[in-house]
């Protein structure tokens, strides 16, 4: 056993009982909300190994999800960055056009199991948004969408998506009026709420099990690739690389892979207008630790603590905090997290959309800079894998807006 | 003894209720808030809990988050708080003073430091809202040396179990939250209150304070029938937000308000 191998095989799983990672996640909430979230972590506990509910997880993944997501050699787009093999998972191709509904639909199956009637959930860009409503219609649960005033703005395709689907949407004109309002607007409501509302957490973050949780629905995504890179290419990819907001997608791809030596992960995180200006949102990058939403983890936060408004060109990434997950897989250096430009990200959508004909969405966008600039370091031979998460449909108006067309 | 113990003992022995009253730190400007300090005190209030604003106060209805929202407009941080609690105990050593808030202001001082300047303004007690006692290990021995008394909320959805944990780790008083949901926003059921007092009674010798959802003069009577202190939050803050413009007008409605309320605790 190599020295990187034996490390490897040395790091405990996470979380401990308590939901903690390392110093971060635990569960950071009011009194009010610890019955409820007892109450989750316990049906969790209980369904993560229920031969029934896991078998109706997995169908509806392959026949409502559309899973296994294919994986793709971007081949002309490689031959072009003149470096390592580029490998997408195209979780873009899910139904809703993004990773978000692997999540939903596990959460809305546990909601069913418990007896709740009434879904909740956040949302900034309305990926999760459109997921969480999704499932509801499906189910014929009620569902009430909290999003942040200026994201109803930005967001309006999404919205009226939400509305056809049924779910009610609510503005949320409180603090900086933006995703993280919102999770604050969706735990008043769940607290106020508690006996027949289940609140559906889009990300990795929130008070244990959440990040647990999500991440276990999000794996789908690393245990597929697993298997598929190994079909396609004999041995497992040498890099992997994916965007973090709040950090699901990332998490669903490298988790399965933590143990395995040899493969690098990379989370990229939204370096907004530079590091330099402070105006992005890469806490994992340029934020410290701290305590918010039900967990520690990085934050963007002032001098006093209070939580710090961030910028990004993609509202899936404008997020101030980040999964205690990838807290810990930074702090134990087995994960690396960079940080990507909006112009950065820009340039890749359309690189993309012009050379390998996929559209792909402005968070994803930020894994495909990376992921060139690290093929063109790999070199020839190497094998990236760069999570796809979601398709660009949604973002059409944000980059015609910044080229000054109307659409 | 410190002072909550010794309202505590003193109202005890008058068998009268405690009043305890909440106002956000530097709503709606700083220079107001060392003058209302006094004003709730004269006006009657046993125990003052002030609250430090925080950016995401995720457990507090629209109106302390618009109190919070207006004091950060004026850019009042935990060192200003500590201050205006030196600035009040220069008048008044007697009224107990707990800091009321979230934890990250407080985690990014530094627990011992925090501990420190607070206990040397005359801070008496933390509240800290989204710290349960499960995640409080670090910090309760810093308390401890400190001399501030750790507040934690107990909810009607508490279990047994959960009561106990919360108990062990409490000094000065507990909370009771009594109902479901934020503060500030619904009225609350004081049958359901008194029974849960009576079974919390059982496991507890700390003196039980209930709060959240009471408004008026009478469901303050009523809860106080009941509890050993009533806490009176998000109706002051509303009388501090419509008076924002006037300080003069905003501590007499103040005072007038608390003191009808000390009155008809004071009846039962």
């Amino acid at each position: 056993m190599t020295n990187q191998q034996a490390r490897l095989s040395n790091i405990p799983d996470m979380p401990d009982e308590k939901g903690h990672f390392g110093i971060h996640g635990g569960r950071f909430i009011a009194e009010t909300l610890m019955a409820p979230v007892e109450e989750l972590r316990q049906a969790y506990d209980k369904m993560k190994t229920d031969p029934a509910f896991l078998a109706e997880l997995a169908q509806d993944f392959a026949d409502y999800v559309g899973r296994p997501s294919p994986i793709y050699l971007a081949s002309r787009w490689s031959e072009q960055v003149g470096g390592a093999n580029i490998y997408l998972k195209r979780e873009d191709l899910n139904h809703t056009g993004a990773h978000k509904i692997n999540n939903t639909i596990g959460q809305a199956l546990l909601a069913k199991r418990m007896g709740k009637t009434r879904i909740i959930a956040e949302t900034g860009a309305g990926q999760h948004g459109v997921a969480s409503a999704t499932v509801a219609a499906r189910l014929g649960f009620e569902c009430i969408v909290y999003m942040g005033e200026d994201d109803v703005k930005r967001q309006a395709l999404n919205v009226y998506r939400m509305r056809l689907l049924g779910a009610t949407v609510v503005p949320v004109t409180s603090g900086s009026k933006t995703l993280k309002d919102a999770m604050n607007e969706a735990m008043r409501d769940w607290v106020s709420n508690v006996d027949n509302t289940f609140y559906i957490i889009g990300t990795v973050a929130g008070p244990h099990p959440y990040p647990a949780m999500v991440r276990d629905f999000q794996s789908i995504i690393g245990r597929e690739a697993k298997t598929q890179m190994l079909d396609k290419t004999g041995r497992l990819p040498d890099a992997l690389v994916a965007c973090v907001g709040g950090g699901s997608n990332a998490i669903g791809l490298f988790h399965p892979f933590i143990h395995d030596a040899g493969v690098a992960m990379y989370g990229v995180e939204g370096g907004g207008r530079g590091l330099e200006t402070g105006q992005h949102a890469a806490p994992l990058c340029a934020g410290k630790p701290g305590v918010l939403h039900g967990n520690r983890t990085y934050l963007m936060e002032d001098e006093d603590g209070q939580i710090i408004e961030t910028h990004s060109i993609s509202a899936g990434l404008d997020y101030p905090g980040v999964g205690p997950e990838h807290a810990w897989l930074k702090d134990i250096g087995r994960a690396n997290y960079v940080a990507i430009n909006d112009d950065e990200a820009l340039k890749a959508f359309h690189t993309l959309t012009k050379v390998e004909g996929i559209m792909p969405a402005l968070e994803s966008s930020h894994a495909l800079a990376y992921a060139e600039k690290l093929a063109k370091e790999l070199g020839k031979g190497k094998n990236i894998l760069v999570n796809l998460s979601g398709r660009g449909d949604k973002d059409i108006h944000t980059v015609a807006e910044l080229e000054g067309i109307q659409v | 003894m410190n002072r909550i113990a010794k309202t505590f003992n003193t109202l005890k022995t008058e068998n009268k209720t405690a009043l305890v009253s909440y106002i956000t730190a530097g709503d709606p400007n700083p220079d107001v808030t060392v003058p209302l300090l006094h004003a709730l005190a004269e006006a009657g209030s046993d125990v003052i809990e002030l609250g430090v604003p925080f950016s995401d106060p995720m457990a507090d209805g629209p109106v302390i988050q618009l109190a919070c929202e207006r004091a950060l407009a004026h850019h009042v941080r935990l060192t200003d708080v500590i201050e205006m609690v030196r600035r009040f105990r220069e008048k008044d050593q007697i009224t107990p003073i707990i800091l009321m808030g979230y934890l990250n202001p407080i985690e990014i001082m530094g627990y011992e430091t925090f501990a420190k300047k607070a206990s040397a303004a005359g801070v008496d007690g933390v509240l800290t809202v989204d710290m349960p006692p499960e995640e409080a290990e670090g910090v309760l021995p810093i308390y401890a040396e400190n001399g501030l008394d750790p507040i934690f909320l107990v909810s009607p959805e508490s279990t047994v179990e959960r009561f106990k944990i919360i108990s062990e780790h409490s000094k000065g008083f507990i909370y009771y939250v009594s109902l479901k949901g934020v503060t500030g926003v619904k009225a609350i059921d004081t049958v359901a209150v008194a029974e849960k007092m009576n079974e919390l009674r059982q496991y507890t010798d700390l003196p039980i304070g209930v709060g959240f959802g009471i408004n008026d003069a009478e469901t303050a009577k009523a809860v106080a029938q009941v509890a050993n202190a009533v806490v009176i939050g998000s109706a002051i803050v509303r009388r501090v937000e419509a008076n924002q413009h006037d300080t003069h007008k905003l501590l007499t409605e103040v005072s007038d308000f608390l003191q009808g309320i000390r009155r008809a605790i004071d009846s039962i």
